[in-house]
């Protein structure tokens, strides 16, 4: 019984972690990558700073 | 679990974010505007009169304060998006055993930093503005890539057991510098050299101080007591 409410703990863990990283990537896309040219002159100064290709 | 990874994501986020800000506007914004005077051709370097001299200038940073709303904003949506996926990192260390502190965060950002920043740098260096690149797409797929490779040999090295994985660590580390990033066959800088050079270290540079803020806080926050 304790065995099963660990594994499923740990299971749900899995699926929180992976969501976060996938909250990360979108974030870190829609700064650093997006091509569309409103989000490329608010991020200039950001995307030069960090030195994601930019343009 | 997942209350615990946003938390800890969200403080650390904002807190480098802002410490980014600042040290990007004090650092670096101010080589950007002596830059764009050059990309904008409002003053040119060893041209026209071919003097190899041009003055140093320092653009008042405060002519357009509203950039700057801009370049927050946007630090606070890089640097969280840097610490969701570490948040993500220390839980899945934390599953292996790992233990995250403060302490141990540090080098953590640290970590990230070598990966996200100084590997690409390796083959894409910070650039001013103006400066000509190879074609965009393949220079984010390499940067893509680079990244992604760094993390893995770091991680490795880090985590791996035995001389294998401290080899495939290595191999990974050194394998995107082996293919080359993507590269033009000419020089096009219009920007002083030493600007430029002073403009790729300072950045670095505010990123490392940056990343050691976001791993400090993220490590801090989550292993403070429940």
């Amino acid at each position: 019984m304790i065995k099963a409410i660990a594994k499923t703990r740990a299971s749900t863990d899995v699926y929180a972690i992976a969501l976060t990283a996938m909250i990360g990537l979108g974030l870190i896309f829609a700064a650093g990558f997006s091509h569309a040219a409103g989000a490329h002159d608010v991020a200039h100064d950001t995307r030069h700073a960090i030195a994601f290709p930019c343009h | 679990m997942l209350r615990h990874l946003l938390t800890s994501a969200l403080i650390a986020g904002l807190g480098a974010g802002l410490a980014a800000t600042v040290l990007q506007i004090a650092f670096v914004v101010p080589l950007i505007l002596e830059g764009e005077l050059y990309e904008s051709g409002t003053l040119l370097h060893f041209s026209a009169t071919g003097s190899p001299q041009s003055p140093v200038t320092h653009p008042d940073i405060w002519a357009e304060p509203a950039r700057h709303f801009g370049t927050f904003a946007m630090n606070l949506v890089t640097w969280s998006g840097f610490a969701f996926i570490l948040v993500a990192a220390f839980g899945l260390a934390e599953r292996t055993g790992a233990k995250i502190t403060a302490q141990s965060g540090a080098i953590w950002g640290l970590s990230g930093f070598v990966a996200v920043q100084l590997a690409p740098a390796m083959g894409l260096p910070p650039e001013l503005p103006g400066a000509i690149g190879a074609d965009i797409v393949t220079r984010q797929l390499w940067w893509m890539a680079t990244v992604a490779a760094s993390i893995g040999g770091l991680g490795l090295f880090a985590f791996g057991r035995g001389a294998g994985a401290v080899g495939a660590g290595a191999v990974l580390l050194l394998a995107p510098h082996v293919i080359g990033a993507p590269e033009l066959d000419t020089y096009f800088g219009v920007a002083p050299a030493e600007l430029s050079a002073h403009y790729a270290a300072r950045s670095l540079a505010v990123g490392a101080a940056a990343w050691a803020i976001l791993g400090t806080v993220a490590g801090a926050v989550w292993s403070r007591p429940a």
